[in-house]
């Protein structure tokens, strides 16, 4: 391996992206015009569950400037079901609905119309005739089939009927063998049970989804541009749905405003516009309206947990048993059905607890599908964890931090291989809970905590620890595959161009990929451009999603420098005229020159052997002429990085409104890139995380109507929510990518959640409340204060 | 996003938006910053055949001292409410119900006399213009008529104004003691309780008082039973506590969704009444 | 087409006579007819502030707003607010800041921090957040943003 000399790697540099996008210069999806380019607007089904009676289109079809008004049978006769990523069996889910709606916002016919006005328009015309089914909303009822079943082949709304994992049990043998976790029950000082429920959210990236397809009869070609996190994906998923070669298919991710999950998914307008395109020879744009997106664009969590655990009165946690029901909505998306799996996996949470046990089922019922929202399974887990360790400390009369303490797992027992099969590449927990317990002056807290109460404010301290599994993965762990795409390419005048597969929607990887480069090479970074997004110039990829684009997408940037920068040494060392054999491969890059090893003296330009390698006059022996190169690469397993969150809450005595008084954080995510744009991911985390603790929830009624179809009713925090949260790190480089990076991006959700929640009940302990189901709606507060809960 | 399709007309005068309302043979609203407005027709819940954008018109505007008592054109923006040095040094509640609304950009465009006309439930400035005993100044063909706020707001959206009247203006009488306190919704931010009280004070004793409720149910209205429990006390902890205990008695309509119950919004009834006279009682 | 009716106003500084439906959002006719595609729409209920642009001067929801509305206005979106080809102190602050991440929000943000510090030249940090509390920002949990305001109110 080659010498890189660190200058910018771990420097706070500030974006390359910023540019275009604080001049308003960026270009997203509804920012591409094409010529004759037409607009579709979808009818939504305003019900949740029942049966398509009859739609009449007439008026539709007669309105001005429509084009076209096409219903979901009339679309399955060249639109196949939707395909998803996972292997679990799925119902036939079409990209606009056939015979029956099985969610409130449900596509049941689509309009093609000259502008997004008249299609508007056009859409409302139609009018449809539904035969009312009940609606089935609450989880537990609908896993017993009692409201009626969403899909006849899933008897009693079952998607996953039963997942084992733990403890005692072979999923390839099929054994669940009990003995282990029943002894720890039987012979554990106390057992704590608890039902937790993670609620339903809407991942609500500021820029909703939308696409542009553009199919080219004359080529048999069509380009795709959609608000996506893994535009190689959709392009895999686009040209097998509409039946086009793959290798006849662009797909585009322009600017992405934010994604958080929600846009990894391929749906079902996607697929209308593309086939559409294909169908009228015609670009086609549709833009989602924020109604839309809460209706129709993925929701995230949503696990109900049973919990129970056991331990030793001096804090030692002996076992825990869990039993998860995921609500997954009405249908499967890509990694749907996956995303309670993950959660699952990291159940043990940091602690070495001997005997788990854990079941896990998913159940349909008459909402949004939910999927992958940022975290995507491991804050459930976390959350899951770390409420019943604080239920524990409280149990025991102990400090949080000390049962932690207690039950964590060791540097020196790292690669850690937990009861739930994942191998934990490395950490040092109490590190980073001594750091976070130190900036936030926890005893200093529990003081201030004190004297607050004793003036008859409700004020709780909360701690919680995290950790969470990412740098996804190996390809065993991803059903898309778990590698990710570079090349690099030395311009004749020496620049550098790289692409990447991990297609950022705000992550800042322009930047940090081309610190990677210009330290590489020892160039100015001003002289690496970083492409990505568009599969007709980065020629394969995965994405960004779960916490992967450093980890992953840097390390395989990285290899494919290293192949290019290998040749270019030997290229430089024909130029130095050397007439001894030259050990090419420890040169030095640096300031813009190439050093032979051994003689500081001896360099070449950069430029000038970039120059060379493209007109080689004479071409040295054994060397093909130019500089450019690709890698492909996954690593050996998935990273798990780690942080410790503690949070101050007050609520108000009179009226149950929480504020958040402090926020105090250390995150660890192995090898930092950039500081200044890790702290941005954490702020972001955290404010999900703490949005999802205090004030955000999908809230659907009885009869399966979304009561927070909008921001009037589905709060997102605003930065009058927020105190000034305070940031620290620890550094524990992973094993399982030479660059030591673990990932960050989900981070803030995992931690933040818990620790919010334990703060909460810690204020409201008074009132004999030993756990609070999230959000933290003022009203329910009022009620504990008030009336005991009820 | 979208809204319906409609004839856009502009009035010059107050006349002429009379009379293009007439015209418009009950197709027609006023538009003038329209923000209660506009988001509901983008969501098609509100579909005017005729826009009459009144947002031009001189009488409309402006904040002035008449006869003792302070006027606020019907087009005046809240952020020219928060702003004014009169309204301010006179009736400082006014400013401070009005920078409870919305957020800076809806406060530089949405009018004082749009939030009146929509009488949306949870509104805020409803219940301190009927805490202030406000005058709405409605022209119609037939010419002036004044309606006391109290009497203005009738029902969920709707008020005490005939089909082809405009409301011109508001009218006030300055007031020291009075102030407003708010729970918001934490999506929208508009008001689950808000209340505003005004109380007339000799040294610590409040002479008489007068209270607006805004959130909790149909529409703003008074609360005579506080009011009459303030009237000739001396403004103890005890007797403010025991004003507000009866603040939410007899509340008819009472309105309950997700973000708060009927019983909770009663509650909060009282601790917010409360918390204005605390407020008001210390200017 | 159904009725249109004449406007004209100034955008960025530059005289612009249209013909637009009456229901015409000035949003859609900004991004739509003049190519002002950096004022974006993250919303349909006036509350997320992606839209917002400066009218007459103050901050507005161009999505709240017909563009018939705006006829003899003064609008400036985040394409003209820097002066000759340099950044804006607010832009500057944002870049330096790490005030953005995925940009959606920023333009709007960036309005809404100049017309903060249009009617108040030094604010707290308080005052920061109440003053963008008409725009959400979904990633950067705002700190940042803070910040970035904070830089230009220094800068002046």
């Amino acid at each position: 391996m080659s010498v890189v000399t660190p200058k910018m790697i771990g420097t706070r540099v500030k974006r390359r992206e910023d540019p275009r996008l604080i001049t308003g210069k960026a270009t997203y999806v509804d920012d591409i015009k094409l010529t004759g380019m037409l607009h579709l607007a979808f009818k939504r089904s305003d019900i949740a569950h029942g049966i398509i009676k009859s739609i009449d289109v007439t008026a539709a079809k007669a309105m001005p400037g429509v084009e076209l008004v096409i219903t979901g049978a009339e679309l399955k006769e060249f639109l196949p079901p939707m395909p998803i990523g996972t292997p679990f069996p799925s119902p036939d889910h079409y990209s606009v609905a056939v015979d029956r709606v099985r969610y409130q916002g449900e596509p049941v016919a689509v309009v093609v119309a000259s502008d997004r006005y008249l299609a508007r328009d056009a859409a409302d015309a139609i009018l449809i005739e539904y035969e009312m089914l009940p609606a089935s909303i609450d989880v537990e009822v609908s896993m017993q089939g009692k409201k009626g079943i969403i899909h006849e082949a899933f008897p009693n709304n079952l998607a996953v009927p039963y997942v084992p994992g733990g403890t005692g049990v072979d999923p390839v043998a099929g054994i669940v063998d009990n003995t282990a976790v029943d002894n720890a029950f039987a012979e554990a000082d106390f057992v704590l049970s608890q039902r937790m429920m993670n609620h339903r959210l809407a991942p609500t990236a500021m820029e909703g989804r939308g696409v542009v397809a553009h199919y080219e009869p004359g080529k048999d070609h069509l380009t795709i541009w959609s608000s996506t996190q893994n535009p190689h994906i959709l392009k895999t998923f686009i040209a097998a749905l509409t039946g086009t070669p793959d290798n006849q298919v662009r797909a585009i991710a322009p600017e992405v405003g934010g994604g958080f999950g929600c846009k990894i998914n391929i749906y079902g307008e996607d697929y209308v516009a593309a086939a559409l395109s294909k169908k009228l020879g015609k670009p086609l744009k549709w833009i989602e309206d924020r109604s839309e997106a809460f209706q129709a664009t993925i929701h995230g969590r949503d696990i109900l947990a049973y919990v129970d655990i056991c331990g030793k009165n001096d804090g030692k946690v002996t076992g825990l048993k869990i039993k998860l029901i995921a609500d997954i909505g009405a249908y499967n998306m890509i990694l749907t059905a996956a995303i309670p799996t993950l959660t699952m996996l990291m159940l043990n949470g940091t602690y070495n607890i001997p005997a788990i046990r854990a079941e896990l089922t998913e159940v349909f019922t008459n909402k949004m599908p939910t999927d992958a929202y940022r975290g995507a399974g491991r804050p459930e887990g976390t959350y899951f964890v770390e409420r019943a360790m604080d239920m524990v400390a409280r149990h025991l009369k102990m400090d949080p931090a000390e049962v932690k303490r207690k039950n964590f797992i060791q540097p020196d027992q790292f690669p850690f291989t937990t009861q739930m099969g994942a191998i934990y590449d490395s950490g040092d927990y109490e590190k980073a809970l001594n750091l976070a317990l130190k900036n936030a002056n926890w005893e200093g807290m529990k003081a201030e905590r004190d004297r607050a109460r004793a003036d008859g404010r409700i004020v709780g301290i909360g701690l919680a620890f995290y950790v969470e599994v990412c740098g996804l993965g190996p390809s065993s762990s991803l059903p898309t595959g778990g590698w990710e795409y570079s090349s690099v390419t030395i311009e004749r005048s020496g620049k550098i161009t790289a692409t990447t597969g991990a297609s950022p929607h705000g992550q800042g990887n322009e930047t940090t990929f081309s610190q990677m480069l210009a330290d590489q090479f020892g160039v100015p970074m001003g002289d690496v451009t970083i492409l990505h997004g568009d599969t007709g110039v980065v020629k394969q990829g995965i994405g960004t999603f779960g916490s992967r684009s450093q980890a992953v997408g840097g390390t395989v940037l990285m290899k494919a420098g290293e192949k290019v920068k290998d040749k270019m040494a030997k290229f430089a060392a024909a130029m130095m005229n050397s007439n001894e054999e030259m050990d090419t491969s420890e040169m030095i890059f640096e300031g813009g020159r190439i050093f032979a090893k051994g003689s500081p003296g001896t360099s070449v330009g950069f430029g000038d052997v970039a120059a060379f390698a493209y007109v080689p006059v004479p071409l040295p022996a054994g060397l093909d002429p130019g500089l450019s190169d690709q890698a492909f690469w996954e690593p050996s397993n998935n990273t798990y990085p780690f942080g410790c969150h503690i949070a101050m809450l007050e609520i108000d005595r009179d009226t149950g409104e929480p504020t958040l008084l402090k926020m105090v954080a250390v995150d660890d995510c192995g090898t930092v890139i950039n500081p200044l744009i890790v702290e941005g991911q954490v702020h972001g985390g955290l404010a999900q995380g703490i949005g999802q603790a205090m004030i955000e929830e999908v809230v659907y009624d009885e009869d399966g109507q979304l009561l927070t179809g909008s921001f009037m009713d589905y709060a997102i925090p605003r930065a009058t929510d927020f105190p000034w949260f305070e940031l620290d790190k620890t550094v524990t480089p992973t094993p399982v990518n030479p660059l030591g990076a673990k990932g960050v991006g989900e981070a803030g959700t995992l931690g933040s959640t818990p620790c919010i929640v334990n703060a909460a009940v810690d204020a409201l302990s008074g009132f004999g409340v030993t756990h609070i189901d999230m959000m933290l709606r003022p009203e329910k507060l009022w009620r504990i204060m008030n009336e005991g809960g009820k | 996003m979208i809204p319906e399709e409609f004839e856009y007309k502009r009035a010059a005068t107050l006349d002429e938006a009379i009379a293009l309302l007439k015209q418009s043979g009950g197709e027609g609203k006023f538009l003038a910053g329209g923000h209660s407005l506009i988001p509901l027709m983008k969501l098609r819940l509100s579909e005017p055949g005729v826009l009459i954008d009144i947002s031009r018109i001189p009488q409309l505007q402006g904040i002035s001292e008449k006869d003792g008592k302070i006027q606020v054109g019907a087009a005046t923006s809240h952020s020219d409410v928060v702003n004014s040095d009169l309204i301010r040094r006179l009736c400082p509640v006014v400013s401070e119900c009005a920078k409870e609304i919305g957020d800076p950009q809806v406060r530089n465009r949405g009018t004082m006399g749009g939030s009146l006309a929509h009488s949306d439930p949870s509104a805020d400035y409803p219940a301190v213009m009927v805490a202030l005993d406000a005058e709405i100044h409605l022209k119609g063909p037939g010419g002036w008529r004044a309606v006391k706020a109290n009497d203005f707001f009738q029902g969920m959206f709707t008020v005490d104004m005939a089909e082809d009247e405009i409301i011109a203006a508001v009218q006030f009488a300055p007031a020291k003691n009075a102030a407003y306190a708010k729970l918001h919704q934490r999506a929208s931010h508009y008001a689950i309780v808000g209340v505003a009280a005004v109380l007339e004070m000799d040294g610590r004793t409040c002479k008489s008082a007068r209270i607006g409720l805004t959130g909790a149910s149909t529409h703003a209205q008074r609360l005579p039973g506080v009011e009459a429990a303030l009237a000739g006390k001396e403004l103890t902890q005890a007797n403010i506590d025991a004003a507000a205990a009866v603040a939410a008695d007899g509340l008819e309509d009472v309105n309950s969704d997700i973000h708060a119950s009927e019983a909770y919004r009663k509650a909060m009834v009282k601790v917010f009444t409360r918390r204005a006279i605390e407020k008001a009682a210390n200017r | 087409m159904a009725n249109q009716v004449s406007i004209k106003l100034k955008v960025n500084g530059s005289e612009q006579a249209a013909e637009v439906a009456p229901r015409t959002l000035l949003v859609h006719f900004l991004r739509e007819q003049l190519g002002l595609t950096g004022t974006h729409i993250g919303c349909d209920t006036t509350q997320c502030g992606a839209c917002t642009v400066m009218v007459d001067g103050k901050s507005a929801k161009s999505c709240t707003l017909f563009a018939v509305q705006a006829d003899g206005s003064d609008v400036t979106t985040i394409e003209g607010i820097g002066a000759g080809g340099e950044l804006h102190p607010m832009q500057e602050g944002f870049w330096e800041e790490h005030g953005l991440q995925c940009g959606y929000c920023t333009p709007g943000m960036i309005i809404s921090g100049i017309h903060l510090l249009n009617e108040n030249k030094n604010p707290s940090d308080q005052e920061i957040r109440e003053g963008i509390s008409g725009n959400f920002c979904r990633c950067t949990g705002y700190q940042h943003i803070v910040s970035a305001i904070k830089y230009a109110a220094k800068k002046g």
